[in-house]
């Protein structure tokens, strides 16, 4: 399968892999398995990898983050050998599908805990993440994988390698719900790239074009609503009038 | 909060997002400027990150959120 992560600064063409994988099939009577379904995909930035490192830190907010609520840095390290390992917690909101929700329990909280480990490795120019959920991992888990690492063929662009493992324990839902899981990890994908270049572009001194493009768009569709609105509106009373008559 | 009132994030301690933000930019500018290049002279950071700490790892506390022996890199050593 290939996607596309759209426009603006990444022509990313990327080649992605989806399967379904049986994990840790082990239960003594039965012959139960968690389902894992697996997804990775190839992306590219064109900036530097110490500006993409630079903006990694700095990536919320941005236009596309709306559901990232809070972020805190709870571990720092420079090790030994020069790496900077860094553990984030993020607060994001976190919304299912109707169908999902009356399965879940209605106090269940609409926040989930995001962890993201990291190693910048600033001699070999790489950079690793590890990004999963600590709540609700029951129900649902992603598991996100990426590596960040200068583009062989151009030297001042970054390619990103991401893998992803999405997970389900919820009984006779598992597979629907892996689904949903993949959906919108594809969707957040989107963002997260469309996110990256809104602030390597800040950073870099540019005006964001896509988001000022969007936003007219945005424009546009508000002008031409409010137009119809009117134009409804303008229809009614003319029509009263017309009752009047 | 909207995009556009803040450049900022807010920490989850809700005490703790001025300590954060003032560490944050410490932060940006030593790797920018220090670690990305190679320069291993001292972390001028240190004060505030161990300040901001100690507010966040309280608010972690007190909110419950289950961080506790969570391994570093943790769940991802079982993957092909």
């Amino acid at each position: 399968m290939k996607c596309i992560l759209s426009s603006g600064f990444i022509l990313a063409i990327v080649h992605c892999i989806i399967v379904q994988v049986f994990a840790k099939a082990t239960k003594i009577i039965f012959f139960l398995g968690t389902m894992v379904k697996y997804f990775a995909c190839v992306g590219l930035l064109r900036s530097s990898w110490d500006q993409v490192c630079m903006a990694f830190w700095q990536r919320y907010p941005n236009p596309y983050s709306n559901h990232v609520l809070t972020e805190d840095i709870i571990f720092r390290e420079v090790t030994h050998g020069n790496c900077l390992v860094s553990r984030r917690l993020l607060t994001k909101t976190n919304r299912a599908p109707r169908w999902m929700e009356k399965y879940l329990p209605v106090t269940m909280a609409r926040l989930a805990y995001i962890i993201e480990d990291s190693i910048v490795d600033p001699q070999a120019r790489t950079m690793t993440t590890l990004t999963w959920n600590i709540s609700h991992a029951r129900m649902m888990s992603v598991e996100e994988r990426c590596e960040y690492r200068m583009n062989p063929d151009n030297p001042s662009w970054t390619e990103i390698n991401r893998e992803a493992w999405i997970s389900s324990n919820l009984y006779g839902l598992s597979r629907a719900v892996q689904e949903f899981g993949l959906a919108r990890f594809k969707t957040s994908v989107t963002k997260t790239m469309k996110g990256f270049e809104y602030v390597l572009a800040k950073m870099q001194g540019e005006t964001p074009s896509r988001t000022l493009a969007e936003h007219a768009t945005d424009r546009a569709r508000e002008t031409a609503l409010a137009a119809k609105e009117k134009a409804k509106d303008l229809a009614s009373q003319a029509q009263k009038k017309q009752q009047f008559v | 909060m909207l995009f556009g009132q803040s450049d900022h994030m807010n920490s989850v301690g809700e005490g703790c997002t001025d300590l954060k933000r003032e560490y944050d930019q410490c932060f940006n500018r030593w790797f920018a400027e220090k670690f990305l290049k190679g320069d291993r002279s001292g972390d001028p950071c240190t004060e505030m990150f161990k300040k901001y700490q100690h507010c966040v790892q309280k608010a972690i506390k007190e909110k419950d959120i289950p961080i506790d022996g969570v391994e570093f890199m943790g769940p991802n050593k079982d993957k092909p």
